[in-house]
């Protein structure tokens, strides 16, 4: 096989600027993303995504003009999420450019909204974004807005439904590994990997290369997304897929 | 140069536009029969479902004025597709510029993900398309359908089964993946489109 492992850095966007956080709260500044976006397009990123974190209505424009700027900058695909709601709201996306969209509350509490994307626009476009966090009682719970609200769904079963109503990927946080910079979720993710028949991609947890040869690996996950780790140059894309094909890895160079 | 860009109801239509933007072409998006006969090459993009986009075109009378173009046409992903005789998507009956039938990948095991998602290798390349393109440089693709090899074939991929990544016919060019999001190697590849298109001018 000769489909690349992709890696994948995410920029949280508020109020135009990215930011970062450690288990998703204390966010830091890290730069412009149009910029930061480029240059991770010239550093051979595989793909790109822009979560909007504020996501007010009154905001709503600022982002929108952001990912005009990205699509006529940048030529790798590009993902978009945050605030993302209804059928519209997809539209606007795509028609500023954007390659994917990616849900995340919007699809907890309307289900409904994958099956409508991948009918209207293919499943390709149609990225459902899943943080979960693993619990006491050894159960995975999915959370809503940025993890502040615990939801009773579980996280296989709801993966699950997300694929069966025809989502292209899914992009799955662990909260427990968000930040902490001790790898990602690996026995999480090679459950969702080889249980469902869409790509998974890894977020959360990255801290050293290793950490991205293991969620491959390991976890078999088909994609990693990593925010901290390069927006403050603590790994290098070059370096990292270096490293990667080096060990065996089949990426990108 | 005048280069059009068919509008019609794929998605990512602009995304191809801007990377001629970044080429320094200006392209002209537009569904207008005689914009598109009178341009010097024409782009036929997108990203979409077979029967809806196959709809619109034949309901725009685009379909009879695709197939009569003279010029160089390059069809992209589901451009290329609709370009062919049939799509099992939608039991769709396409253009039929290449009398080949576009299949849906039967995965016969777990580890081969529907659709077909991110940066593959080109291979077998034969055409000026590809004029200093290297073996295995990497493109990317994200499709669910594809064209088994034919004599049309002038480059391929492996998943599942070796497939088509692109065609050509008289005129007419067509890759499955997408050039304007496929990096350097993508914006190459497009330059070259647009080089066999300057020298028929």
């Amino acid at each position: 096989m000769s489909l690349a492992k992709r890696i994948i850095p995410c920029l949280d966007v508020k109020d135009g600027q990215t930011v970062k956080g450690t288990n998703f709260i204390n966010l830091r500044q890290a730069g412009d993303p149009v910029e930061l976006g480029k240059k991770y397009s010239d550093d051979n990123a595989d793909e790109l995504v822009f979560l909007d974190i504020t996501a007010t209505h009154e905001k709503r424009k600022t982002f929108t003009d952001m990912v005009r700027r990205v699509a006529a900058k940048v030529s790798i695909p590009f993902t978009v999420g945050g605030g993302i709601n209804e059928l519209k709201d997809v539209d606007i996306m795509l028609n500023a450019g954007a390659d994917k969209v990616s849900i995340n509350s919007a699809s907890v509490r309307n289900p409904q909204l994958i099956d409508e994307i991948a009918l209207h626009f293919g499943s390709q476009v149609c990225v459902v974004a899943i943080d979960a966090k693993l619990e006491d009682d050894g159960i995975w719970y999915c959370y809503l807005n940025g993890g502040r609200i615990k939801t009773e769904r579980k996280l296989f079963e709801w993966a699950k439904e997300v694929s069966d109503r025809g989502a292209g990927e899914i992009l799955f946080t662990s909260m427990n590994h968000d930040g902490v910079k001790h790898g990602y979720a690996n026995d999480a993710l090679k459950k969702l990997s080889t249980t469902l028949p869409i790509p998974i991609i890894a977020s959360g947890g990255a801290g050293c290369m290793q950490d991205f040869k293991d969620t491959f690996t390991l976890g078999e996950s088909d994609a990693a997304l990593a925010a901290s780790v390069f927006h403050y140059n603590e790994i290098k894309i070059p370096e990292l897929k270096q490293y990667l094909k080096n060990e065996g890895i089949n990426v990108r160079i | 140069m005048k280069v059009a860009v068919i509008k019609y109801n794929a998605g990512n239509i602009y995304s191809v536009v801007h990377g001629l933007n970044r080429l320094g072409i200006e392209p002209n998006v537009t569904d207008s029969i005689e914009e598109i006969q009178y341009s010097d090459c024409v782009i036929f993009p997108g990203q979409g479902e077979a029967s809806k986009t196959m709809n619109y075109l034949t309901s725009h009378k685009l379909d009879t004025v695709i197939k009569g173009l003279k010029q160089p046409v390059l069809g992209i992903c589901i451009g290329m597709q609709l370009m062919c005789s049939h799509s099992e998507e939608g039991n769709t009956t396409c253009l039929d510029i290449f009398d080949i039938p576009v299949k849906r990948f039967i995965p016969p095991k777990r580890s081969f993900k529907i659709p077909h998602m991110g940066w593959d290798t080109l291979n077998e390349m034969e055409s000026p398309l590809f004029a200093n393109i290297k073996e295995n440089s990497y493109v990317y693709f994200i499709h669910s359908y594809y064209v088994p090899v034919n004599k049309y074939t002038i480059a391929q991929n492996d998943y599942i089964l070796p497939f088509s990544a692109a065609l050509h016919k008289d005129n007419f060019y067509a890759t499955q993946f997408h050039p304007e999001k496929s990096g350097k190697i993508g914006e190459h590849i497009l330059q070259n489109f647009l080089d066999i298109a300057k020298e028929q001018c």
